[in-house]
């Protein structure tokens, strides 16, 4: 009988389901993975290194660029470890609102995740509905920073401004008349918040939609269910987090276990998978865009009913308003030292970590007293989930490997730093 | 929440004994240093002590402290930072290590306690060129294929040695020496003690 060898392949950086720039060499016996060798790296910008010769604030838009889905996740968790360095304390009404944008930005990364799974495993249609709702997410970050996705909008001590009172509209142009545009325009009459309101009124019936697409669809079940099985211990031990530990019935969630910001006085529910498979994952991502929604919806009727200051008074930290700085002599001199010397955060190292969309994002940051960090360690969640590729694709088929890298979440601008 | 980190104390310090060398607590976190003869005991019984069950390792961070307050450090230059978590008694800890050979800093490799380490060892080493002793695949991760040196380390200039371009009387992407100036917009300044009074 011949010898057959195991064949090599190849699979990306430029497959469009290596969701970016993984290159992946699977060795196979036919078809199926006998070892799969994720080789990363190709997106590596040296942030960390980066961020020790910038000053804390000038690294507020790096964290914007690691994970290029969940934005503001990202900075949350840089600007908790400045804080907790500093031992400032940020307004109630800036720790609601950091808490309604990480929501939304969870919902702006289950849409993507969403479509793209989907769209890996042969749906095509719910990666084109996904993107009709990132779209309204994207004006709300539009509409309170300038920038649909780079926003560097947590600033340490609150946030860079409060909540615009008008949403801005839709012009009409050469493709659109007024009538059409006067439709686009109906539920941006109002301020952010109104808009976030409608929003959450329509988000619940648009999750019912990817869910009739899919949840009980014949082909997507073949292709997710008993994928990928992770058990409990297992996933402790790789140390898996977020949906990933979630789907295989482990009970975590920082926002309930070690709750940061406003978390505690929230009201939302934390979903648990039962096998640890593709499809659980899927399961657990769909319920928590709904808890989101449910978040989002009691920060907006906070946020109405409480106006106040959105960042610390400390000048240390934030700037002084523009009208102050003009007219106070000791507002200007701050002003100058913040934005030209930097802050100074005391000696001392700091461990902050978020609940992020991906699973637990942390920041461990290393002060010598100087103007900029001495060493900042980015902890990617995508990072660890990757590495449990090759025991997650194991004797599984070349197919499997694209639903598990969907399942996985990938994204690579924080696996690679 | 502090309740729990004197809890988390009173055992490591029951289960530990005079193997710490030092305990402390800072901003509501425990940092636990302890040496490189004694590490991988200790790690087990880290990871597998009833009172402290820290089964998941989340974070391995390799430091180098050779600048750290501008040459004001004695101590050994290389460190590794372990961030553990126990799920069943919710708490973390922090764990330093310091490497003692400066030239070549050497760690065992904790992969048979914590497998999730892979390849944050792989990424400490490519990146601090801390080798860690027992990984069955310790090769770059992050840097590119055939890159030299470390670039974590402080001593590697930010902008590199080599930059790649496409030459075209060769036909090929090449490599050659940075043609670029480093510069330092702002200056890293640490205030002397008692600055402005």
């Amino acid at each position: 009988m011949a010898e057959i060898k195991n064949y090599t392949l190849n699979f990306g950086p430029q497959h469009p389901a290596a969701h970016g720039v993984l290159r992946l060499v699977l060795e196979l016996d036919g078809e199926v993975v006998q070892r799969a060798d994720p080789h990363i790296g190709l997106l590596h910008r040296a942030t960390e290194k980066l961020a020790e010769h910038k000053t804390f604030i000038q690294s507020v838009p790096y964290m914007d660029r690691l994970d290029y889905v969940s934005m503001m996740c990202n900075e949350h968790a840089y600007v908790m470890a400045i804080e907790k360095l500093m031992g400032i304390e940020v307004p109630v009404r800036a720790q609601y609102i950091r808490v309604m944008f990480d929501e939304i930005t969870r919902v702006l990364n289950h849409l993507m995740w969403i479509g793209a799974h989907g769209l890996d495993c042969g749906a095509m249609t719910v990666f084109l509905y996904a993107f009709r709702e990132r779209e309204d997410l994207m004006d709300c970050y539009e509409a309170v920073s300038g920038a649909r996705m780079h926003a560097a909008y947590y600033r340490p001590g609150g946030v860079y401004r409060d909540l615009p009172e008008t949403m801005p509209q839709y012009q009409a142009s050469k493709v659109r008349n007024a009538a059409a545009i006067k439709q686009l325009n109906e539920n941006r009459q109002g301020s952010l918040l109104d808009f976030i309101e409608d929003f959450t009124r329509r988000f619940p019936t648009y999750v019912d939609e990817y869910e009739t697409l899919l949840t009980d669809n014949r082909i997507w079940k073949q292709r997710t269910v008993g994928i990928g099985v992770v058990s409990p211990e297992r996933a402790v031990q790789l140390g898996l987090t977020g949906a990933m530990l979630r789907g295989s019935g482990v009970e975590w969630d920082l926002r309930k276990k070690q709750p940061y910001e406003v978390y505690d006085k929230l009201d939302f529910d934390i979903p648990v998978g039962v096998n640890g498979d593709c499809y659980d994952r899927y399961l657990c991502r769909v319920e928590e865009m709904r808890q989101s929604n449910r978040i989002i919806k009691q920060c907006v009727d906070w946020l109405r009913k409480h106006p106040g200051p959105v960042i610390t008074d400390n000048h240390k930290v934030a700037p002084p308003s523009r009208v102050d700085m003009k007219s106070n002599m000791e507002e200007l001199i701050h002003h100058f030292k913040l934005f030209t010397e930097g802050m100074h955060v005391p000696e001392g190292e700091a461990y902050a970590a978020v609940e992020h969309p991906k699973g637990e994002f942390g920041i461990y940051l290393v002060s010598d007293g100087a103007n900029k960090p001495y060493r900042l360690k980015i902890r990617a969640p995508g990072f660890v989930h990757l590495s449990a590729l090759d025991e997650m694709a194991r004797g599984h088929m070349i197919s499997d490997v694209v639903a598990i890298i969907g399942t996985q979440d990938i994204v690579f601008g924080e696996i690679d730093r | 929440m502090a309740t729990k980190l004197e809890a988390l104390q009173q055992s490591l310090q029951t289960a530990l004994g005079d193997k710490a060398v030092s305990l402390t607590e800072a901003l509501g976190e425990l940092t636990l240093v302890v040496k490189v003869a004694d590490w991988p005991a200790i790690a087990r019984t880290l990871c597998d002590h009833e009172s402290l069950q820290l089964k998941s390792c989340i974070d391995l961070c390799g430091l180098d402290y050779s600048t750290y307050k501008d040459g004001g450090w004695d101590g050994a230059r290389f460190a590794v930072v372990y961030h553990l978590l126990s799920l069943v008694h919710n708490v973390r800890l922090r764990v330093r290590i310091f490497c003692g050979d400066d030239e070549l800093p050497v760690m065992p490799s904790m992969i048979d306690v914590w497998p999730g380490l892979n390849w944050f060892e792989r990424e400490a080493f490519d990146l601090y060129g801390i080798v860690f002793t027992g990984h069955p695949d310790l090769r770059r991760i992050l840097t590119d294929y055939g890159f030299v040196g470390h670039p974590f380390r402080k001593d590697f200039p930010l902008s590199g040695h080599v930059e790649m371009r496409y030459d075209p009387t060769q036909g090929r992407v090449i490599y050659q020496p940075v043609t670029i100036e480093p510069r330092e917009i702002t200056p890293r300044i640490i205030r002397e003690e008692n600055y402005g009074g």
